[in-house]
């Protein structure tokens, strides 16, 4: 079960690791104690990849709340902020309100499709090279690769009685973790007010006890689940590499080992013939490089993220050795089931659960497009009293209450005027607008960014009523402007 | 990949529980679990220090932090009156018409008058303030009492024919048959005239005859063509609402036995303030005049 560390044997360069793998089911226990993974440093493209990926992502969480905006005047300037006291929610050119949340259900929708779009077609894409809890290990484990050394001189250290080397460095790698995951708590908090203004009061003691104790918590968690916790993230806490098999067919490309290239493994000396044997040098190079902890050669597991480490470990080697590099690599399990046979199955990447996943994903993304695309700065919410439904005046004629709302989502005073459209002699009167006056147009002025409620009467002689309801249509035009919104609602009167 | 029969047989010795060949195996827990359930017996015991926990004969542990559910609640509420102190403020010293005409205190007062309502008028008015037999709707533009805002105000803090205020609303309609002012068939031929105001007559001379009775006897509150007179109370005849029924039989026995409606006196149960917001509220209902 121990890590052990290296003792060089073999072939040109390369060394051979006695590692087993941690994760590894046939000598692994249901209940044990963690062993530790001490992951080695690989160069190849997917760690180039990977670093890319990294930055981008990183680069993204960090800048985003720095970003400005111009709204004009009224308006916060933060390019993606979410204001919890003002209940709204701005992210570049959209602005969202609170009764427009349902465009987090479709964002969800898109991230849920999205997802299993991905694992279908290439597994775990997404746990291999941008969820948080990879990228974060990943950069502490720079960290610790620079502070403490590589894979052997780390595992030496982690052996070694404690000393003045082993605590400097210790604490040299747990001070730079630290200033790592406050910045990661810090740059969140900044999402939620003005970045600039934030930051000064963070300085100054002066912010929010909220901040405070969100960076505290987001601090700790960062600290734990990337310095300490790591694999057992992915393996234990994650519900993903449980769901991921329902995702996953024979057609995904998966990051596997060519056993029908590789088998039956074996060291290999240099000038020794490859004849009736595999290519697998049984170095453990994949092993070793191995953030989960298990050798990619059983095959597909849990535990597994698709980080394809191994794959640029063992391309490493084969390049040394001088043969074909891939006997790691994204593969399909119908591939590598046909291979040295021959009828061979060929896997077929457009699938219809691809084609399905790639069309509900699209549509959710157009429908949404098309609602954001269409809305306007101007909405209105009419809401028919229900108690009491109507009233009959002194004159005889039956008068309908509604609750009138108007959403200005411009950033201007705007004043607008009401008409209804379907009630014959309709009356309007309006408590709480302007113009308080029976009869003459009630003119309606909304501040900007606001909802505004009013309390709209309408009155029509009993007479000309033709049934117990009517349809009624109100028309709010804006004043000097084209700009309007209708409203379809209902004029209730007594039965005939 | 292996399967899970691979796996080797466990020397964790099993709770000696078996249910059709299935054994339990006596594993201990993970150790984040147990970790976790030990810091949440450690937390339990702050908490019973700090804060209220264990009941005692005639009390309960107060803990140190001295937190109780009252004392946050009236923190909320006083800081939501201090919030809302701009405007008791105002409500106060501003004139109802000035309430009306500054849309921000409108607002405020119809969100409280709204409450107010609910409380303590919805009871007899109902929640929509729509009225039952005897108790107006207080939606429509038909008053007994008046339904300006200096009228509305007047009516809620005095209440009508209440015992406890001097200024209640005052009037009472004489019991025209049952204290021998009327004969029965005069009271009918009221009636059928009363019906005629809105022309639902169905004896025209006996609507005649009740004209006469009703110049003599009713005009004086109810005024020519039942017009009515909110100074007194008197209800509008000539108009299609009726607060106790408009049929013939509904309006024999008004005349015969007289109605005497009561409203409580508010003044001296609620705040100026209070009366002010309802006032505002009423009006807005739709029938303020």
């Amino acid at each position: 079960m121990e890590q052990s560390v290296t003792q060089p044997t073999t072939a040109i360069g390369v060394e051979t690791i006695d590692v087993e793998a941690v994760g590894k089911r046939e000598t692994g226990k249901l209940y044990q104690k963690r062993v530790k993974i001490h992951p080695k440093r690989v160069y190849g493209t997917f760690r180039s990849l990977k670093w890319w990926v990294m930055a981008v992502t990183l680069g993204i969480y960090y800048i985003a709340p720095w970003l400005r905006w111009d709204r004009g005047p009224n308006a916060p300037d933060q390019a993606v902020l979410i204001d919890f006291p003002a209940r709204r929610f701005y992210f570049f050119f959209i602005e969202i309100w609170p009764q427009e949340v349902y465009y987090i259900t479709g964002l969800l929708i898109m991230a849920a499709m999205g997802l299993f779009l991905v694992t279908t077609v290439m597994g775990r894409a997404w746990c291999g090279y941008t969820c948080p809890q990879t990228v974060w290990t990943d950069l502490f484990l720079v960290v610790e690769r620079f502070v403490e050394g590589d894979r052997n001189a780390r595992i030496k250290l982690d052996r070694a009685p404690l000393s003045v080397t082993k605590f400097s460095k210790r604490t040299a790698k747990f001070a730079i973790w630290l200033v790592i995951a406050m910045g990661t708590g810090g740059a969140w908090v900044f999402y939620f007010a003005d970045a600039p203004t934030l930051a000064k009061q963070l300085i100054d003691f002066d912010a929010p006890t909220a901040a405070y104790i969100t960076i505290g918590i987001l601090t700790a968690t960062t600290f734990v689940l990337g310095g300490f916790a790591r694999e057992q993230v992915c393996t234990y806490m994650c519900p993903w590499p449980r769901i991921q098999g329902a995702m996953v067919d024979e057609d995904s490309l998966i990051v596997t080992y060519r056993a029908y290239r590789g088998e039956p493994r074996g060291p290999h000396k240099a000038g020794e013939s490859w004849e009736g044997r595999g290519h697998c040098i049984d170095c453990n190079q994949c092993v070793a490089a191995c953030p989960a902890g298990i050798d990619i050669r059983d095959g597909l597991q849990m535990e597994c993220i698709s980080c394809a480490l191994c794959i640029d470990a063992c391309d490493t080697v084969m390049e040394k050795v001088d043969l074909p590099r891939g006997l790691i690599n994204y593969d399909t399990l119908r591939n590598l089931a046909s291979r040295g046979k021959a009828d061979a199955d060929k896997t077929k990447i457009l699938r219809p659960r691809i084609i399905v996943y790639a069309a509900v994903w699209l549509m959710v993304g157009l429908f949404m497009a098309y609602v954001l695309a269409s809305r306007s700065d101007l909405d209105i919410n009419v809401l028919h009293d229900r108690n009491p439904v109507f009233v009959m005046l002194s004159d005889g004629s039956i008068r309908n209450g509604y609750t009138f709302k108007i959403l200005n989502k411009a950033y201007i005073d705007r004043s607008f005027t009401l008409t209804t459209e379907g009630v014959p002699n309709a009356e309007l009167s309006v408590v709480g607008a302007a113009d308080l006056t029976r009869g003459s147009a009630p003119i309606f002025t909304v501040e900007p960014d606001q909802l505004r409620s009013f309390r709209v009467f309408v009155a029509a002689p009993g007479a000309d009523l033709a049934g117990e309801t009517a349809p009624i249509r109100f028309v709010l035009r804006e004043l000097e402007k084209d700009t309007m919104a209708t409203y379809e609602s209902i004029f209730r009167g007594p039965k005939r | 990949m292996p399967e899970r029969s691979d796996l080797p047989p466990s020397d964790v010795e099993t709770t000696g529980h078996e249910w059709d060949g299935i054994k339990e195996y006596n594993n201990p827990l993970p150790r984040w679990w147990l970790w976790t359930f030990y810091v949440t017996i450690i937390w339990s015991i702050g908490y019973w220090i700090v804060m209220p926990a264990w009941p005692l004969l005639s009390s309960y542990t107060e803990g140190l932090f001295g937190y109780t559910n009252r004392k946050s609640v009236m923190a909320e509420i006083s800081q939501a009156q201090a919030a809302q102190g701009k405007y008791f403020e105002r409500i106060h010293t501003a004139s109802l018409e000035e309430i009306r005409a500054d849309r921000d205190l409108l607002e405020f007062a119809l969100a409280g008058g709204r409450s107010a309502f609910s409380v303590n008028c919805s009871q007899c008015h109902g929640s929509g303030a729509a009225g039952f037999k005897g108790y107006p709707n207080l939606n429509d533009d038909h008053w007994l009492w008046g339904g300006t805002l200096k009228d509305i105000q007047a009516t809620i803090t005095h209440g009508i024919r209440s015992e406890l205020d001097e200024k209640t609303r005052q009037s009472e309609m004489p019991r025209f048959l049952a204290d021998g002012i009327l004969k029965a068939a005069q009271v009918n031929d009221v009636a059928e005239y009363v019906l005629s105001l809105t022309n639902r007559a169905t004896d025209k001379s006996a609507a005649d005859r009740g004209q006469k009775i009703f110049a003599e006897q009713c005009v004086v509150c109810h005024g020519a063509g039942g017009k009515g007179n909110t100074e007194l109370g008197a209800p509008r005849l000539n108009d299609p609402i009726w607060l106790y029924g408009g049929d013939k039989e509904t309006i024999v026995a008004t005349v015969s036995n007289s109605r005497r409606g009561v409203m409580p006196a508010w003044g001296g149960i609620l705040t100026p303030e209070i009366i002010k917001k309802l006032t505002v509220y009423v009006h807005s209902l739709g029938g303020g005049k």
